[in-house]
């Protein structure tokens, strides 16, 4: 790396830019990080006082690092496309969703559908996740240290849901191609996802999502393998009686 | 939407602030319902009143006269302290039922918003703020209490559309979500010999809880038969004389969030709500589960 960015690097660290959501609106906020601009030097913001604020740092589409120092309520970080988010608190409904690219890190738990209808990018919940974490998630990459709830991944189509700890009902119900890994008891399967073979190109995968949310102490082969039996993907003239 | 709230106090100590902390929860979930908002306070017992809290759409003309006029027809000392729209009604216990009979016949337009040893409810059309203001709620103390603001999808926004719904002595309820199966269940209550206000699905609910207490049911267990009897979308918070429950339906789509330290037990609609609360940072807090009965007790 250039001597000139490594300074410009060492610059930022002392100059990380806070926006006190007591002082100021939220919109000033969400303005300030929309009209960032690549190569902008403003690489680091802080948030504080979110308490509970809905859609803290959604849309942001520049590498920024953003701190946000407590709870926040619904959408936190939807639509991100590059940041790297850190919620030191808990999370309301639909945190990330829609996420595009970056990171988001929820120290605390998440409400439902975190990161619905995600498109890619790696969102973290060091604590539990709630019902339907996951649904409809189009290329997202979701690590769960915790428990997640009912109806998660229901309608998943491709990406990756970890969870270290339990499942609740309706695992990956309509499930397309995203493949689910739990090490802790899934409750039930939703229609069409099955239990599969964990072969070594899913232990080698999952090892690396492990590695990016940086888990340690757990190993690959803890867990098990769910994805979708594809009966449902076609028309099949034996189910006409049920529709 | 709607936004609900409820507060439990352990420590007597904020007894003198519940309203004033209970007006903060409801104001800051102003945005998740403008139509109408609604409190029901758990003050202290007295031991030798009870309280039923009355409402007016022409209050100067109905609560005139009316202390003197329902003491005379009961036999026994009456008060009535105004505020705003509403009134309570303070008398003896055991004359409780024949004074809301009384002034039923006495003043035919006034509505009953709840009665009992203890409770007050207050509600009207309006933003948390000015429902809030117009009550004088954050003078109010009590043990106890639960809130509510209004969008109404389901039936009409007026006071009696308005949340919280009582349907027995110092028993309330509010509501977020919307039931499908009300008017079968309001049908068999009806049957039963409970009397209905509104067409609204909440008070159904309200009903279907003072029904199962009234049958000899804890508020726990009485709040487990929701699960089963009654169909649709719902997180209800509850009060009675003594006690405070949360429950969500299975799908449990309503948000909750709830709270506990030592001094309380605090639910919200949202996060936002508890964010004032005293200790909130070091405090439990969790998401309730679907389909699991939470409650407290004095």
């Amino acid at each position: 790396m250039p001597a000139t960015r490594l300074s410009k690097t060492a610059a930022h660290d002392h100059a990380s830019r806070v926006f006190d959501l007591d002082a100021m609106s939220l919109r000033e906020l969400n303005q300030a990080l929309h009209r960032l601009t690549p190569g902008s030097n403003e690489t680091a913001w802080e948030v504080l006082n979110p308490k509970g604020s809905h859609s803290v740092a959604v849309g942001v589409d520049q590498p920024v690092s953003i701190d946000v120092r407590g709870s926040v309520g619904y959408y936190c970080g939807g639509m991100n496309d590059g940041a790297a988010i850190t919620v030191h608190g808990s999370a309301g409904p639909g945190v990330g969703e829609n996420m595009m690219s970056g990171s988001i890190t929820i120290k605390g738990d998440a409400s439902q559908y975190a990161g619905a209808t995600g498109r890619g990018g790696l969102l973290v919940i060091e604590g539990n996740a709630s019902s339907r974490c996951g649904i409809s998630m189009k290329g997202i990459d979701i690590v769960v240290h915790g428990n997640i709830g009912h109806m998660s991944a229901f309608m998943a189509q491709s990406g990756n849901l970890v969870v270290l700890g339990d499942a609740g009902d309706a695992l990956g119900d309509s499930i397309y191609e995203a493949r689910l890994f739990v090490r802790g008891k899934v409750n039930s399967l939703g229609a069409d996802c099955i239990a599969k073979e964990m072969r070594t190109e899913h232990l080698e995968l999952l090892q690396g999502l492990l590695d990016r949310a940086g888990v340690t102490g757990v190993k690959p082969a803890e867990f098990k393998r769910y994805g979708s039996a594809r009966t449902l993907y076609n028309f099949n003239i034996d189910n006409a009686d049920a529709y | 939407m709607c936004g609900i709230v409820g507060l439990f106090l352990k420590d007597k100590a904020l007894e003198p602030k519940l309203g004033a902390m209970l007006s903060e929860m409801l104001i800051s979930l102003s945005d998740r319902g403008p139509d109408s908002a609604g409190i029901a306070i758990y003050g202290a017992p007295t031991g030798n009143e009870a309280k039923i809290t009355i409402q007016s759409a022409k209050p100067e003309r109905d609560f005139r006269g009316l202390d003197a006029e329902l003491a005379k027809a009961i036999g026994v000392p009456v008060s009535v302290a105004v505020k705003s729209t509403h009134a309570v009604v303070r008398t003896k216990p055991d004359k409780i039922d024949e004074a809301r009979e009384t002034i039923r016949a006495l003043r035919p337009d006034i509505r009953i918003m709840g009665a009992g040893d203890v409770v007050e409810i207050y509600k009207e059309v309006g933003l948390p703020e000015a429902v809030v203001e117009r009550f004088d709620v954050r003078k109010m103390t009590g043990t106890h209490g639960i809130g509510h603001t209004r969008m109404a999808t389901e039936s009409a926004v007026t006071t009696m559309g308005a949340h919280p719904f009582s349907t027995g002595a110092d028993q309330c309820l509010v509501h977020n979500g919307s039931l499908s199966n009300h008017n079968n269940v309001r049908r068999e209550l009806v049957r039963e010999g409970m009397t209905f206000e509104t067409e609204n699905d909440t008070e159904v609910a309200a009903a279907y809880l003072s029904s199962q207490m009234a049958h000899g049911k804890n508020l726990g267990e009485a709040l487990e038969g929701t699960l089963s009897d009654l169909d649709g979308f719902f997180t209800f918070v509850v009060g009675t004389k003594n006690g405070f429950g949360v429950v969500r339906d299975p799908i449990a789509c309503k948000p909750a969030v709830m709270a506990e330290t030592d001094q309380y037990v605090a639910f919200g609609s949202e996060y936002r709500a508890l964010t004032k609360l005293p200790g909130i940072d070091n405090a439990r807090v969790w998401e309730p589960e679907p389909a699991t009965v939470y409650f407290w007790e004095h």
